[in-house]
């Protein structure tokens, strides 16, 4: 197998040094019996060239790659500069281990400390660290943290947040004993705080929400007492709108899957996680913090690593380790390749584009926003008739929408959820609105 | 190396993104001015070639793979083959959107579905959940699936998880989110679960045990049959970490030994690559007893049909946003295609082997606290090499002989720990000189110390003062310093 370097002779030859006669006997402390009962997966050794022969079929099947892609709901088909994954393909970032060994790990602690300082400057918030899971698990360690920090065991959480995060945050939730108390929405599609209770360790916002809505955070913090504010947010949008950290929030958290990272499916994604520095001893997470060596020349190492599990075990933030370190990179570099002016640029074509879309539906009989609220790159639109129809009349056309369940799932039976990114052309868009009015 | 806020800006990207095609509408218009960004944005703004060698200089200060011997205990780094990440690439699965319908995405489904059945026969359990995302990940579903089955027996006084002194810290961290206390089981002479101190432990509030098969210490349980009944007998389950799987592959299954929970590392074992920290995968192998609670969604198969089931009011939910990381699950999936059951059987053969080569030559210079037979790896001591060298000295002296060092100071139980895992992706030749470097490395400690206080010296930077960045800790640029 071309994966092994050792040939026949060298085996035996190791064999004799280590002073046995077999392979066998270097297996002879596995009991018996459970190698007796071993039962092989009757797979047979391909080639290479078979395999990626079949997975190339596999990868065809999935024929949704192939439609105009007006999908969201938190994931988006955004661009990714060429140069993101040629620079992410080096082996010497790819196949390291986490940055155990500061001395020969420069590359990824640097690129770890710029990109919590790119979290920092997109959020204006004064720490982050060097990544989570995904955008639900890190709601869900903030809301935790929240919790470690007030101890009231119950949080506010909007029903207008994404249905993968509200799944994953139920679940930990559930398994931390924490109560979720539910915030309901006005007609504009915004949150309506008007009866909280009293006793909260943190409120969640999400913004842009589920419905594509910004949320207005101003003046929230001083009405909310000693809970925590926790703002779930796009960072796309984070260009063209004020960052969470100008109204005064106190852990912000993202999905970064749109700053360079392909949808995969949904996997891997990108959590960001962002804080004040008076909370850092409560962050869950790798840090890369910049010191000296011992020439007194500047470099970087994991810093305030007592907050994790390999040194304080059971009493840890939290029990991440490996995390999405390739991932963060990749936003990195995009990022760093974009700049402030790209990043305004994309969030303004995403902006101007999904108005346009939005516009034309409208003008359309029977369609209407479901909510006057103001949107980034997503929209909710109230239908005429049956969603599901109206569903598989775009999937013919040649358009990838989400199917009517989802937004079911969140109370509209006649609904359609539309986002629009850069990449849509103004002539799909205008085959959309055709296709829409052509529909009776 | 200074960060890419250093970088000199230039006039920027321009030309990256088109010139918008649709009318333009004014910013304010469209969104309520007071939404609108106000604050300082510091991204730099930098040509393509700026970027290029930034990061091109950022990846020669890393070590990787390719680029050497990297024998890091517990971590299996082991080669990472090329295909795995044309397939990860291949457009029809990187350009998919998870809320996809499922008619047109059966490509993806498919696999999953049958990466689901293969890790579920390898692990010779019942039933998988490509969800979790890493090992730790892995083990905290473990412990939520561990929670939910003890609340529907009506148990839930059982609070506690039992672990073995040599546990990864990472088991601790996860039992105590799913709300478990820990007690700490001491190892016997010979590294191995102490029988006695375990049957003492026993009682009605415990509600598992979390063993690593092999241990940390690269031993295989000679009483793993025991131990995980006299677990089961008390009412408790069994957690296995995955986390040295590739010591056993093609040779065992953890449902044979016992286990309940059983999780995959597929960035170690399955060679898709570790990303410097991630992304990997910790998918969940459970026996019968829990598999109704596993994650949703589940991947479904009727009539040569793929779907997802949503739809299982028994479920402790979801760990993570869609179906795991399906980037990570492509590159293992086309990894065991390859290997077959021979590969995979030739993969544990070889890695054993190169342990037990290794093993046996360097125990003549550095002590070995638990002599005999070891599996994927072992556990050496940099203690009494030398007055006042330490196992941190002959790590940073192995950076300058161009060889990743090991893990070092763990497991706990051994002082001064080097734990040495060279996996079945190296050749005699590497390990001979491995070998002949440590052997070296004992020589320079007695005759001049120096070398290894000092070392690095042939790395990208010295040594690192990691005291000052827990004490002062400066975690983003500090943009107004150059103004000062």
């Amino acid at each position: 197998m071309r994966y092994i370097p050792n040939t026949s002779d060298d085996r035996r030859e190791m064999l004799a040094s280590i002073g046995v006669s077999s392979i066998e006997e270097l297996f002879a402390d596995i009991p018996s019996s459970l190698r007796e009962n071993f039962q092989p997966l009757g797979l047979p050794m391909r080639s290479e060239m078979e395999v990626a022969s079949m997975l190339g079929t596999m990868a065809d099947r999935n024929n949704s790659t192939d439609a105009v892609c007006l999908l969201g709901g938190g994931i988006y088909d955004h661009y990714v500069p060429s140069i993101v994954g040629h620079l992410l393909s080096r082996s010497e970032f790819s196949t390291a281990y986490t940055p155990y060994q500061p001395e020969i790990s420069q590359g990824t602690l640097t690129a770890m400390f710029e990109f919590q300082t790119f979290v920092c400057e997109l959020t204006r918030m004064e720490i982050a660290n060097a990544s989570m899971y995904d955008g639900a698990t890190a709601l869900a360690e903030a809301v935790l943290m929240a919790e470690r920090i007030r101890k009231k065991g119950v949080v506010a959480v909007p029903l207008s947040l994404f249905s993968h995060l509200r799944r994953v945050l139920d679940t930990y939730c559930w398994a931390t004993e924490i109560e979720i108390h539910e915030i309901p929405y006005k007609e504009d599609g915004t949150v309506e705080l008007t009866s909280l209770p009293e006793e909260l360790s943190a409120i969640v916002i999400q913004t842009p929400n589920a419905f594509g809505v910004i949320e207005s955070l101003a003046g929230l913090k001083d009405r909310m007492g000693e809970a925590l504010l926790i703002v779930s947010c796009h960072p796309l949008s984070l260009g063209l709108l004020q960052p969470p950290g100008a109204f005064g929030a106190d852990i912000v958290v993202a999905e970064g899957q749109s700053l360079g990272l392909p949808m995969g499916y949904g996997g891997p994604l990108l959590g960001l996680f962002a804080t004040r520095r008076e909370y850092l001893r409560q962050m869950p997470g790798r840090v890369s913090g910049r010191t000296v060596d011992a020439d007194g020349n500047t470099g970087y190492a994991m810093a305030a690593q007592t907050r994790e599990q390999h040194i304080r075990r059971q009493r840890a933030t939290s029990n991440i380790c490996t995390n999405s370190a390739l991932c963060a990179l990749a936003a990195t570099i995009y990022l760093a390749s974009i700049g402030s002016a790209g990043l305004r640029q994309v969030g303004e074509l995403n902006l101007q584009k999904a108005h346009y879309l939005a516009d034309g539906i409208t003008a359309i009989d029977g369609y209407e926003l479901a909510f006057s609220g103001t949107f980034f790159n997503e929209f909710v639109l109230n239908i005429p008739g049956d969603a599901a129809v109206i569903h598989d009349q775009l999937v013919q056309a040649g358009f990838a929408v989400e199917a009517p369940d989802d937004l079911r799932a969140v109370g509209f039976e006649n609904a359609l959820r539309l986002a629009v990114t850069e990449k849509r052309t103004r002539e799909e868009l205008d085959r959309l609105i055709q296709v829409l009015g052509g529909i009776r | 190396m200074s960060t890419i806020f250093e970088c000199r800006c230039s006039e920027g990207i321009g030309g990256l993104f088109p010139e918008l095609d649709v009318p333009a509408q004014g910013v304010e218009q469209l969104i309520d001015p007071l939404l609108v960004r106000t604050q300082l944005l510091r991204l730099p703004d930098l040509s393509e070639p700026q970027v290029a060698r930034h990061y091109t200089a950022l990846s020669k200060m890393n070590f990787g793979v390719d680029d050497g011997f990297y024998p890091l205990g517990s971590c299996t780094m082991k080669y990472n083959p090329k295909l795995n990440e044309d397939v990860a690439s291949l457009p029809g699965f990187a350009g998919l959107h998870p809320r996809s319908d499922v008619l047109r995405s059966q490509g993806a489904l498919q696999l999953l579905f049958e990466l689901t059945g293969l890790l579920r026969d390898i692990a010779g359990m019942a039933d998988v959940s490509l969800q979790p995302v890493a090992g730790a990940h892995g083990e905290m579903s473990g412990m939520f699936l561990f929670k939910k089955y003890f609340e529907a027996r009506g148990e839930s006084a059982r609070k506690r998880i039992l672990l073995p002194d040599t546990a990864h810290g990472t088991n601790p961290a996860s039992a105590a989110l799913a709300g478990f206390s820990v007690t700490e089981i001491p190892s016997d002479q010979v590294g191995m679960i102490d029988l006695k101190a375990l049957e003492e432990a026993l009682d009605e509030t415990v509600a598992g045990v979390m063993l690593t098969v092999p241990n940390t210490l690269g031993i295989f349980e000679a009483n793993i049959l025991q131990v995980t009944k006299m677990i089961h007998t008390a009412g408790g389950l069994c957690y296995f970490d995955g986390a040295n799987l590739n010591s056993f592959l093609g040779q065992a299954r953890p449902g044979d030994m016992g286990a309940d929970v059983f999780h995959f590392n597929l960035h170690k074992t399955m060679s898709t690559p570790h990303g410097g920290g991630g992304p990997g995968a910790g998918p969940i192998a459970v026996s019968d007893l829990l598999a109704d609670y596993l994650p949703v969604p589940r991947i479904l198969q009727e009539n040569g049909v793929y779907g997802l089931d949503w739809d299982n009011p028994d479920s402790i939910g979801s760990v993570h946003s869609f179906y795991g990381n399906f980037l990570v699950a492509v590159r293992a999936f086309a990894y065991i295609l390859q290997l077959g059951d021979e590969g995979l059987r030739t993969v544990s053969e070889n890695a054993v082997l190169n342990a037990n080569y290794l093993q046996e030559r360097l125990k003549k210079t550095y002590p070995l606290p638990y002599d005999g037979l070891c599996k994927h790896e072992f556990v050496l001591s940099g203690k009494g090499i030398a007055d006042g060298i330490t196992t941190l000295d002959i790590a940073k002296r192995l950076i300058d002989y161009g060889v990743h060092p090991p893990t070092v100071y763990f497991p706990l139980t051994v002082r001064e720990a080097l734990m040495i895992e060279p996996t079945e992706t190296e050749s005699k030749e590497t390990l001979d000189q491995f070998a002949e470097i440590l052997e070296t490395i004992a020589v320079e400690a007695k005759e001049d110390p120096q070398l290894l206080h000092e070392a690095p010296r042939n790395a990208p930077v010295r040594r690192l003062d990691q005291t000052q960045a827990a004490k002062n800790p400066v975690l983003t640029y500090p943009f107004d310093e150059k103004a000062e």
